[in-house]
């Protein structure tokens, strides 16, 4: 079964956040932290280094719930955070890695 | 000309730098280097705290007062984690602070070393940012960034991790970084400003409700020429207690859980409510759905995050409060509302605040009223927390900004002589009064030492009840007066401790005036611990019980 197959996207509406954040140890806690506290669960992660530029991109797979405004806000306050966009849960980045979660 | 420094010395130079004058803490093996550089410093006074914990609320007592961040340091591991309830209690109270903690050399992280605890990833949620440093260089960087991040838009604490190594570490500096301090906040938008303006001026019963961020705006007397200007009734959160003088004719006092009668009912009437630097908290809202359930919101905050956090603005500003209030003032109109007016009259003879037996020094409405005679406003106002605490937000006169410090957000206890004697050493011409319970006081007890070391002009008003006053209100009320744990069967001779911690000591007990001790014991130079027994039974009315909207108050 597929990480996200197609029944659960639409039984439970999903949210994408994209966040650029600068590269360094503790980062990812940070921007974790502010979903664990509140119990919401982050259903997948993506990290991984922009370029040269010092920079790292954090994509967020969550669901939708009408916190997130909130969340979303608190992750901007953090010195660490460029900059975060919200996309629909059609952005296609999580499901172009579904073969790496396949169950055995 | 470049000089040879390490990093313990790079970190008190960039401290002098900033303009650090005091600084408090408790030192130990692994900040051990910042000590030996700090002892070598013919600028700044190091302030030797008893507990980490009292090191992190003097510190707060300094920055409360004054505005500015203020320093304290710490050792590794348990040396850390007793600072952390400081580091929380600052941060939900907004309040400056740069914590330095020493942590073991950097090649020893992760493996369990001695004294060795995970501080980075524990202040994680209870800072503002922190850092953890990996070389002296970075010192350059992180130190003046901590203060201008601790200082900027809304405060808060910030906390920087130096391994023992990076403090030996010696490096060449020839150039200095400009200190950190706060940057200017985004300019307001001015349409915001305007529509913000009609809606105050075409509103039939607005209400103006300050919160904390008044006072750390430095922004009281905009806001009380604003309440004049168009005769806006005012209420004040906890935090904003003396941005305007509780005898002013259009302050309506505290709201909330223990706030007046009549502010409460005054608050479902309004169909305008202006929040300045106000996050809307629990203990002021009692239940969100139902408060100001008629009005529109015009809320005003530093903070991006906390408008429409719990209640959704008609008018969201997100602003520097003086800023926004230099932009609102002319463009709001002047207005004598005397309908409106009169109606919060009416409801304020009606529903008053009642301070029963407030000419009795022996009772607890009587004690602060006493004390408060015994004052001007000059004086400072600590508390700590329970129904003491209440009790002096009720009936102090509170009359200027930075007059009043308490742990608000948190609720701390063990707050009030740890940041009574910080204010005492920022601003050593004032009279520094610590209101405390008994149970308070034996969370920080220790530091009556350093009052005692430090002579710090603090006069420490404890209220025993010999209980937990609030724990013991509460199980009264709500859980059929089954005490349990909120009463103490032992209970110390607390005359005797603090004369056993070095400083003086009076009973109002014993006292056959206690109106003339008690103005003895205040005016008299240095530290002072003044015991006075209350009634247990006594209870902090009115409230809104837990839950309940702010109209369903019980008692008084």
């Amino acid at each position: 079964m597929n990480a996200i197959n197609c029944q659960e996207e639409q039984a439970i509406a999903r949210s994408i956040i994209e966040i650029d954040v600068n590269n360094h140890p503790g980062v990812m806690s940070h921007v974790v932290g502010l979903f664990s506290r509140r119990t919401f669960n982050v259903e997948g992660i993506i990290c991984l280094p922009v370029g040269q530029s010092g920079l790292s991109r954090i994509w967020l797979l969550v669901n939708e719930d009408q916190r997130l405004p909130q969340m979303i806000k608190q992750v901007e306050k953090l010195e660490d955070v460029i900059t975060i966009r919200r996309h629909n849960a059609d952005h296609t980045v999580f499901r172009d890695l579904e073969h790496f979660f396949q169950s055995s | 000309m470049s000089e040879t420094l390490t990093g313990a010395q790079m970190t008190v130079r960039l401290l002098e730098r900033q303009g650090i004058r005091i600084v408090t803490g408790y030192p130990g093996g692994a900040i051990l280097p910042i000590y030996d550089a700090l002892g070598q410093s013919t600028v700044i006074r190091h302030v030797l705290a008893r507990h980490e914990q009292g090191a992190g609320f003097i510190a707060q007592g300094m920055a409360r007062v004054s505005g500015l961040p203020a320093v304290c340091l710490a050792s590794s591991g348990p040396g850390a984690t007793n600072l952390l309830t400081a580091i929380a209690d600052a941060k939900l109270d907004s309040i400056p602070l740069v914590a330095i903690t020493g942590q073991v050399p950097r090649a020893m992280i992760g493996t369990d070393a001695f004294q060795e605890v995970d501080t980075y990833g524990l202040t994680i949620p209870i800072t503002k940012h922190n850092f953890l440093v990996t070389s002296a260089e970075e010192l350059l960087e992180v130190i003046p960034r901590a203060f201008q991040i601790a200082a900027s838009g809304r405060p808060g604490p910030v906390l920087i991790d130096i391994p023992k190594d990076v403090q030996t570490q010696a490096i060449e500096i020839s150039h200095w970084p400009e200190p950190g301090g706060a940057l200017p906040a985004p300019a307001t938008i001015t349409e915001l400003t305007e529509q913000a303006a009609a809606l105050i001026n075409s509103a039939a019963r607005p209400l103006l409700y300050l919160g904390g961020g008044v006072i750390h705006s430095g922004a009281s007397a905009a806001a009380v020429e604003l309440a004049e200007k168009s005769s806006l009734p005012t209420v004040m959160t906890l935090m904003a207690l003396g941005a305007m003088p509780v005898d002013h004719p259009l302050s309506m006092g505290m709201l909330g859980m223990h706030g007046a009668r009549y502010t409460n009912l005054a608050l479902d009437e309004c169909d305008l409510l202006i929040a300045i630097g106000a996050r809307f908290d629990d203990r002021a809202t009692g239940k969100v759905a139902q408060f100001c359930p008629n009005a529109k919101i015009i809320h005003i905050d530093i903070d991006p995050a906390e408008l429409d956090k719990i209640k959704t603005a008609f008018i969201g500003i997100q602003s520097d409060v003086q800023d926004a209030l230099n932009n609102l003032l002319p463009a709001v109109k002047q207005n004598s509302r005397k309908n409106w007016v009169n109606r919060i009259q009416t409801l304020k003879n009606q529903f008053p605040m009642q301070l029963p037996d407030a000419d009795n020094p022996r009772s607890h409405f009587g004690l602060i009223r006493t004390v408060a005679a015994c004052l001007d406003d000059s004086a400072i106002i600590t508390t700590d927390v329970g129904q003491h605490q209440m009790w002096v937000a009720q009936a102090y006169p509170l009359r200027r900004p930075r007059q009043w410090l308490t742990s608000g957000g948190l609720g701390t206890m063990g707050f009030g002589v740890p940041a009574a004697i910080g204010a005492a050493l920022a601003e050593p011409e004032r009279t520094v009064v610590c209101f405390t319970g008994d149970g308070s006081i034996l969370m920080n007890i220790q530091e009556l030492v350093t009052a005692a070391e430090e002579n710090v002009n603090v006069k420490i008003i404890l209220m025993n009840n010999a209980s937990l006053g609030l724990v013991h209100q509460q199980q009264t009320l709500f859980y059929g007066e089954r005490l349990f744990a909120s009463q103490f069967k032992a209970m110390p001779d607390f005359i005797k401790i603090a004369q056993g911690c070095g400083i003086q000591a009076i009973d109002l007990d014993q006292a056959s005036n206690p109106c003339a001790a008690l103005m003895e014991a205040i005016s008299r130079q240095g530290p002072c611990l003044i015991h006075a027994s209350i009634d247990a039974t006594q209870k902090v009315y009115p409230m809104v019980p837990p839950g309940a909207a702010n109209r369903d108050m019980i008692g008084a």
